[in-house]
């Protein structure tokens, strides 16, 4: 017999805030937080705009910050996003056994010193010979990367903080699947309560990638929008004209538990969540499946599990999914194929269901990504709301679903938000889907 | 009722050979790999020792349509896909690598868990690119780079170092379109990935997965990563490192390699009429009280052994088995002191008095810290010794502390039922198997 998991904590660090119902109002309202980078020099990069989080302190979250001066900012992300998950859940000290609470992040590595990096690799190169000469380099190296700095890349970091913070002692893991990872993080966090190997666990994703070395590996593989004339509107999912995805960052940590555990401390139940599925493309490490089969089969998966019939309307006669957070990065490639999944799994349904990026306002928050859109669903839920894909303006004859272009939708006349799926899909052909649903005892 | 899961193929890539016979035959004669570093020059760094692979190319395994893929594969994804080739053909699976042969199981029915590092770039790559972006003094310009040198980076530069491209590259020539994931833990990568394909097995989602882990530290970035954890021996400590649980140990020594595992669903296994290594009886996990103690800069002494302890408590509580029956244990064995010290306590704590006379199977002096390889490698040992009925010898080993039955011996024959595989690591995560004869 498995148990069944409910979310009881949410919080979030993103580049348009940080606060639950902020963010949200924002992100109803269809605001854009992408602009030109300004942690860095980026002004020649072919890719200069991302979504930034900004004026970002830890101490504003948690007193005792300090403790966590040395950590890298994608695990500051985590512990200020976790701590506002761990206090709206209701949790302290003494109100889980430390055995019983876990931790499963999709944390993503920390930033490296790049210039201090390039220049070592400068003194090293030997022009004629086009190498580097090793001991140069580790000299150089021991000279102008300073240790801690590298060690601050390790993406388990945040389990270091994040477990100590908060005291857990159960299971604890961090998975890097690229962006699916923060989907996947929060699906294995349920799969692991649902068996019984812990009662509580934090779980969700942060990352950081805009910084030189990071910019630069998007580029080089042409999936970033290149409108530098226009950073607001670069990010245009399911627009015939997107160019590619804008980078963002940020983190989500959702608190999840057994329903009999949250039931029995009187936590708050935000949401129950219902299904999980998991696949590989297995296809090519560069391009997803072009029908779509990997990303079809983790919905239909998350939807065996939540026991929902996609193809078969409700008894309002709406679908029973009534939102779909898509993937949605605004590359050419993965918004027509996604489409195309959608249709997939839910037939004559799909153009029925509100289906919208809030990567087009959030930009995307890579291995973070999934948890947030995750939390997007649970909002989506509480307040009957679901949030635009800004930027829609020419619609692209591949993408004709219900993207909520350009502003938010009040579905409470409809009788609100039930069910909703959060995609999550990553380079080399990793797919996750989450679907989560209005708890009802 | 709960699905049972086998250990039904075992391949390894380290430094002691490529596939299982070869490690076996190794550990058993008692070799070891660690030796003065080819494959990089650590001189600068302090790093003269090291076990590493030397010969290494996955362009021998893939299947001709695969080959132009190995370019744009790091060592960590060239060492996953050699094991998992070498595992596939250990357990008699067909997969789809062979044209014209019915795989034994549909794609969607096979996972793959993969535990995996930070993968370093490869300098002289880089540093290739960064050569065209100097200004008049010669200098690193960020402006050049953005303007066009960063056109001199290969195209797929970034896909190459992705952690999950080892399960990636795994599960595009074997087809694995099950779950799939990276777990990035450091030491623990590994046996936390097996623990999540068993329980992908075991709910069902596959009859089988790859799972393990490989990772090479062996570069001059990989060795100042390794360095900066504070675990490695160096200079004149070099002499005496990876000595576990002797308590001058000075650190652990640096090897490269990993091992991939197929877990089958047991009934799947024997249907298809193959005989299982071993069987995985529990997995737990568990984190570490003081965890950021774990990180070099801030441990104040001792380590917590609590974490490791929970862990080893939850796989034996999750098998069924009590502490009594456990025949002998692979556990990390790192010889960095502090990790070892910490790793005796748990170990005392969970099997009491008996922790002194059960054997301790100790690889890092025969291979090196193989970090998100080793467990792999540990679970695919220990599977090997209750296959075998035999423990492999111990090599290189120092003076342990009283207690801990890791000195020097010949391999010999054992009767074994139960074995304990476990690891801490840096960052906190703790991960146990408890493995039963077949």
């Amino acid at each position: 017999m498995t148990r069944r998991v409910v979310i009881t904590g949410l919080g979030w660090v993103t580049p348009l805030g940080s606060g639950l119902e902020g963010v949200w109002s924002r992100l109803l309202a269809g605001e854009c937080a992408i602009a030109p980078v300004r942690s860095f020099e980026a002004g020649t990069f072919a890719t200069n705009f991302a979504a930034e989080v900004r004026d970002f302190d830890l101490g504003a979250f948690m007193p005792e910050a300090a403790r966590h001066a040395d950590a890298p900012v994608q695990v500051r992300f985590a512990l200020a996003a976790a701590t506002q998950a761990w206090r709206s859940s209701g949790l302290e000290a003494g109100r889980v056994s430390p055995r019983r609470l876990g931790i499963y992040m999709g944390c993503g590595e920390g930033p490296p010193l790049f210039e201090p990096f390039a220049r070592s690799n400068l003194r090293a190169w030997r022009d004629d010979e086009r190498v580097c000469d090793p001991r140069a380099w580790e000299e150089a190296a021991l000279d102008l990367m300073p240790l801690e700095a590298e060690l601050a890349q390790e993406p388990n970091l945040a389990l270091a903080h994040l477990g100590e913070a908060f005291g857990c002692q159960g299971p604890s893991l961090n998975c890097m699947t690229a962006c699916a990872a923060g989907t996947q993080a929060v699906g294995e966090a349920f799969e692991i309560i649902r068996r019984g190997d812990a009662d509580v666990m934090l779980a969700g994703g942060a990352h950081s990638m805009i910084h030189p070395l990071g910019m630069t590996g998007f580029i080089r593989l042409t999936a970033m929008s290149r409108r530098r004339e226009s950073p607001g509107t670069a990010a245009r999912p399911f627009d015939r004209t997107r160019d590619g995805f804008v980078m963002g960052e940020g983190a989500g940590m959702l608190v999840i538990e057994a329903l009999e555990h949250a039931q029995a401390r009187r936590a708050p139940i935000l949401a129950e969540v219902a299904g999980y599925g998991s696949t590989a493309d297995a296809f090519r490490i560069t391009d997803i499946q072009p029908d779509g089969r990997g990303a079809q089969g983790a919905m239909l998966a998350a939807l065996r599990q939540a026991k929902i019939d996609p193809r078969e309307p409700g008894p309002d006669g709406r679908p029973r999914v009534h939102y779909i957070s898509a993937h949605g990065t605004g590359t050419p490639e993965n918004d027509g194929i996604e489409t195309r999944a959608v249709k997939g799994v839910f037939g004559a349904l799909a153009p029925q269901i509100p289906f919208s990026s809030v990567k087009s306002m959030l930009g995307h928050l890579i291995q973070a990504a999934g948890a947030v859109e995750l939390m997007t669903c649970v909002e989506a839920i509480r307040t009957g709301w679901v949030p635009p894909t800004i930027n829609l303006r020419e619609p692209d004859p591949a993408c004709d679903l219900d993207y909520v272009p350009n502003a938010a939708r009040d579905l409470r006349a409809r009788g609100g938000v039930d069910v909703c799926l959060s995609n999550g899909f990553g380079f080399g052909g990793q797919n996750d889907c989450v679907c989560v649903r209005r708890f009802a005892p | 009722m709960r699905r049972r899961v086998v250990i039904s193929g075992a391949g390894f890539a380290t430094g002691l050979g490529l596939g299982r016979d070869a490690l076996w035959a190794a550990l058993v004669e008692g070799r070891s790999a660690i030796g003065a570093l080819t494959v990089v020059d650590g001189a600068a760094l302090g790093v003269t020792l090291g076990a590493e692979i030397k010969e290494l190319s996955a362009r021998d395994v893939v299947p001709k349509h695969y080959r132009k893929a190995v370019k744009v594969m790091a060592r960590d994804s060239e060492i996953a896909v050699i094991a998992a080739s070498f595992a596939v053909r250990d357990a008699g699976l067909v997969t789809r690598e062979q044209d014209g042969v019915a795989p034994t199981y549909p794609a969607a029915r096979v996972g793959c868990q993969v535990g995996a590092g930070l993968i370093p770039t490869e300098i002289d790559e880089v540093a290739s690119a960064f050569s065209t972006s100097r200004d008049e003094e010669g200098e690193f310009s960020l402006a050049k780079w953005g303007e066009g040198a960063i056109n001199n980076l290969q195209p797929l530069w970034m896909l190459k170092y992705l952690p999950n491209m080892l399960a990636c590259h795994v599960g595009i020539v074997h087809g694995c379109e099950a779950p799939s994931n990276t777990i990035t833990c450091s030491e623990a990568s590994g046996l936390l990935s097996l623990g999540e394909s068993a329980r992908v097995i075991e709910r069902g989602d596959a009859e089988a997965c790859f799972s393990g882990g490989a990772e090479s530290k062996l570069s001059p970035l990989g060795l100042l990563r390794l360095i900066s954890w504070g675990r490695l021996a160096r200079g004149e400590g070099e002499a005496r490192g990876a000595r576990p649980y002797d308590p001058d140990s000075a650190g652990t020594i640096s090897g490269e390699g990993g091992g991939i595992l197929i877990l089958e669903d047991r009934e799947s296994c024997r249907a298809r009429g193959a005989k299982a290594h071993a069987e995985l009886l529990g997995f737990g996990a568990a984190h570490s009280a003081r965890s950021l103690s774990t990180l070099a800069g801030r441990s104040g002494g001792e380590l917590d052994s609590t974490g490791l302890a929970y862990a080893i408590d939850n796989a034996l509580h999750d098998a069924g088995v009590p502490a009594s029956e456990i025949d002998a244990v692979v556990p990390q064995a790192s010889g960095h002191a502090p990790t070892d010290r910490a790793e005796m306590a748990a170990l005392r704590a969970v099997l009491g008095a008996r922790a002194s006379s059960v054997p301790l199977v100790t690889l890092t002096p025969a291979l090196g810290e193989l970090v998100a390889g080793r467990g792999g490698v540990q679970a695919g040992v220990g599977a090997l010794c209750l296959r075998e009925q035999r423990l492999p010898a111990r090599v290189h080993a120092g003076r342990p502390e009283a207690g801990a039955l890791a000195g020097a011996e010949p391999s010999r024959p054992a009767a074994l039922r139960r074995v304990l595989v476990c690891t801490s690591s840096m960052g906190g995560s703790n991960a146990a198997l408890v493995l039963g004869a077949a």
